[in-house]
């Protein structure tokens, strides 16, 4: 031991006693780290949590998060960071799920997994069976899309701003000045593992696999690739009835009214570079069938 | 009789002929329960708290905090910096806070790297932590006191956190946003004239000028009656609802991180770690002031035992090099560069490690893929949990105890929010 993070001692016979009390639920336990953790059935959670509690003395849940892995077929991973005043013990359990199945709530278990459940859910979409109160958290009231998940672009899909012009907060498309731009420091000769351009003869298929994005992409495999991935964006979302405004009368008058600037914003579109309106106009006719994305966007 | 068709008789004729048609309380049919909301802009809110709380006339019956408000998306911009570009976010989580937000990451990062940081930096960091407790301290028990009413002590108070504002200007150049931790150790040396005046302030003006503050409140009539015995939280419910800090130790339960997984310098620290007997709100203030003693003990011994050396690792693959090295080696520059371009990589895994910030357990989930970029990291705010039992602890209580209900629980919205 060298690094100067928080010493937690480990706990004896903890592997022993872990796989008498959870028998076949017990599907994997690592020590990595310094840190144990355990990897249970899904279905099994509660009860699990419960053996835990009781059994084995961990009497807090201090945090929950999910991880998104796009690779695996169930994608989603929920963690559970458990502590043990007593024992002066952390363990880590993990259950994996997808974006349909539910994961059973530990609320009966922990009072505070409510929150932390929520903002599960709201980042991931991932589904809690039992949360009494499983709505958003953390995004706007409205929001649409769970912004955590690896395929949600860092931008968003919507922004929103003052109009000064209709004295009211308006919800648009993001409209970007200059494209985002993700850089790719990796190393090639040691951290990237695509195929430099001018190697491709050399073997490979010159896609992209995994990490990072291929730096020198030509415009033309950037245009593929937001026609394969980008989903449309939804439809901007503006306080259209009287009564998601709450400001009175006069201002419901004005709020009911269109807002000018995003009139104004269609025929503007005439003045963008040539190289958006290239690429909107590709993005317009889309293939009827998507192309099948080979390799996750990490 | 005569009388309007609500009137209702209590089988006395003393009250025939007054309208007593509002005074009934019990059983009666007229729905007095109403909601309201309480922010998200309101000066004892602190910070963009909404809470939609159903009212019985006083009586709170109901709190739904909404949060959120202050969401920035730094996880999710944390996933496309480098572990380096992505220290300065922490500094804007809990910015009451900053030095303490980044401690667990850095030790996160350090964790995974394995990587040993130099004596001197330890203590730097520790000393520096117990200063920014000290800050946020001042700031929480003054709004605390001022919220339930006191003006003066937090004019007090706020001069000496200036005073800790002017260190930390100091250490780092910046009085809120440091930057200052870094993997490896920190970022830059202190001058030794900060060491003697903070030693000094430690001695003279922090306890004179406190103690000063604290005469006024913590025997004050006015402050205990709106303090004690609000929001009493018993040791189970507090394990139960993931408390932690100073509001799991208000419950007396004595759990302090730096005492029980010691990190950094802490191991070799003095110090106690004060208890509440009933776990009010009066107990939960009463353990953030005895807190600021305990952080100028370990202030004190931090200078006391100061080593001297380097103030980051050596390690040129994740510590950058100084200027001054780099215009006499070539080796110095192109670890300079690849540091401030590529940047460091982590080996692949994952770790939680949770620190004692001034409000609680400040964890770090970090999950590394072996690149420059955390895969994921998750940040596990105090404010989180202490604000989910909201509704628990404020239920039966008046609408005017929830200011120091919030105050208590010291809530910074950069944090909660993320």
């Amino acid at each position: 031991m060298t690094h100067p993070a928080p010493l937690v001692a480990p706990r004896e016979n903890l592997a022993a006693a872990l796989e008498k009390l959870l028998g076949k639920d017990l599907l994997a336990h690592v020590r990595a780290v310094d840190e144990d953790s355990i990897t249970v059935t899904r279905e099994a959670i509660a009860g699990v949590m419960l053996q835990l509690r009781d059994a084995l003395e961990y009497q807090q849940l201090m945090e929950m998060a999910g991880v998104d892995y796009p690779d695996r077929p169930e994608r989603f991973e929920v963690v559970y960071h458990l502590l043990s005043v007593t024992r002066n013990h952390r363990l880590r359990v993990r259950v994996a799920t997808d974006e349909a199945t539910p994961v059973p709530s530990v609320v009966p278990v922990w009072p505070n997994a409510g929150w932390l459940e929520r903002e599960v859910f709201d980042m991931y979409g991932v589904l809690f069976s039992g949360n009494p109160d499983l709505r958003r958290i953390l995004t706007d009231y409205g929001f649409e899309g769970h912004p955590q998940r690896k395929d949600f672009p860092l931008t968003g899909y919507t922004e929103l701003r003052y109009s000064e012009e209709d004295k009211r907060v308006v919800y648009e498309p993001v409209r970007l000045a200059q494209d985002f731009r993700n850089f790719d420091f990796l190393s090639p000769w040691e951290g990237a593992d695509y195929i430099l351009p001018g190697d491709e003869k050399a073997g490979g298929t010159g896609e992209a696999p995994g990490k990072g994005a291929p730096s020198p992409m030509t415009a033309d495999a950037v245009k593929k690739a937001g026609e394969a991935k980008a989903p449309p964006p939804p439809t901007p979302k503006t306080t259209d009835r009287e009564a998601q405004t709450g400001a009175g009368k006069g201002a419901n008058k004005a709020a009911a009214r269109p807002s000018k600037d995003g009139a104004k914003a269609k025929p503007a579109a005439k003045s963008k570079t040539p190289a958006t309106a290239k690429a909107e106009k590709g993005s317009s006719k889309a293939p009827a069938k998507p192309r099948k994305p080979k390799g996750g966007d990490a | 009789m005569t009388g309007s068709p609500q009137v209702k008789h209590h089988g006395s004729d003393m009250f025939e002929g007054y309208p007593l048609d509002t005074a009934d309380t019990a059983g009666d049919q007229v729905v007095t329960n109403y909601t309201i909301n309480f922010g998200p802009q309101h000066p004892a809110a602190h910070g963009v708290l909404r809470m939609v709380m159903e009212l019985d006339g006083e009586i709170i019956e109901r709190v739904d905090p909404h949060v959120g408000l202050l969401h920035r998306g730094t996880e999710k911009l944390i996933e496309y910096k480098t572990y380096l570009q992505a220290l300065p976010y922490f500094d804007r989580l809990d910015y009451c806070s900053p030095l303490c937000m980044e401690h667990s990451y850095v030790l996160a990062i350090e964790k995974l790297l394995d990587l040993e940081v130099p004596a001197r930096a330890q203590y730097l960091r520790t000393l520096f932590a117990e200063l920014t407790r000290i800050c946020n301290h001042m700031l929480n028990i003054g709004s605390h006191v001022m919220d339930v009413g006191a003006m003066t002590p937090n004019l007090w108070v706020f001069e000496l956190r200036e005073d800790c504002l002017n260190f930390f200007e100091r250490m780092s150049g910046a009085r809120m946003h440091h930057a200052w931790f870094r993997p490896g150790g920190v970022h830059q040396d202190v001058p030794e004239k900060l060491l003697v005046d903070i030693g000094e302030w430690v001695e003279t003006r922090l306890p004179k000028l406190f103690g000063d503050a604290m005469s006024l409140v913590i025997d004050n009539r006015i402050f205990k009656q709106r303090n004690v015995d609000i929001a009493t939280v018993s040791k189970e419910d507090a394990l139960a609802w993931g408390f932690s800090g100073p509001m799991i130790r208000g419950s007396g339960i004595p759990w302090d991180i730096r005492k029980a997984q010691p990190y950094d310098a802490y191991a070799a620290m003095e110090f106690d770690i004060p208890v509440g007997t009933k776990g009010d709100c009066y107990d939960r203030f009463m353990v953030r002031v005895q807190e600021v003693y305990q952080s100028a003990r370990i202030i004190k011994q931090c200078l006391r035992d100061m080593p001297s050396g380097p103030v980051a690792s050596l390690d040129r693959k994740v510590v950058p090099p100084k200027r001054g090295e780099m215009k006499q080696s070539m080796e110095s520059l192109i670890h300079h560069f690849k540091l401030y371009t590529e940047g460091f990589h982590v080996p692949a895994g994952e770790v939680y490690v949770a620190t004692e910030s001034p409000k609680g357990e400040f964890g770090v989930y970090l999950v590394s893929d072996g690149t420059n970029k955390p895969y994921r990291c998750k940040i596990r705010p105090t404010a989180f949990s202490h604000l989910q039992a909201m509704d628990m602890m404020a239920k039966g209580h008046m609408l005017a105890d929830t200011t120091a209900i919030i105050g208590a629980i010291d809530v910074v919205f950069g944090e909660c929010d993320r």
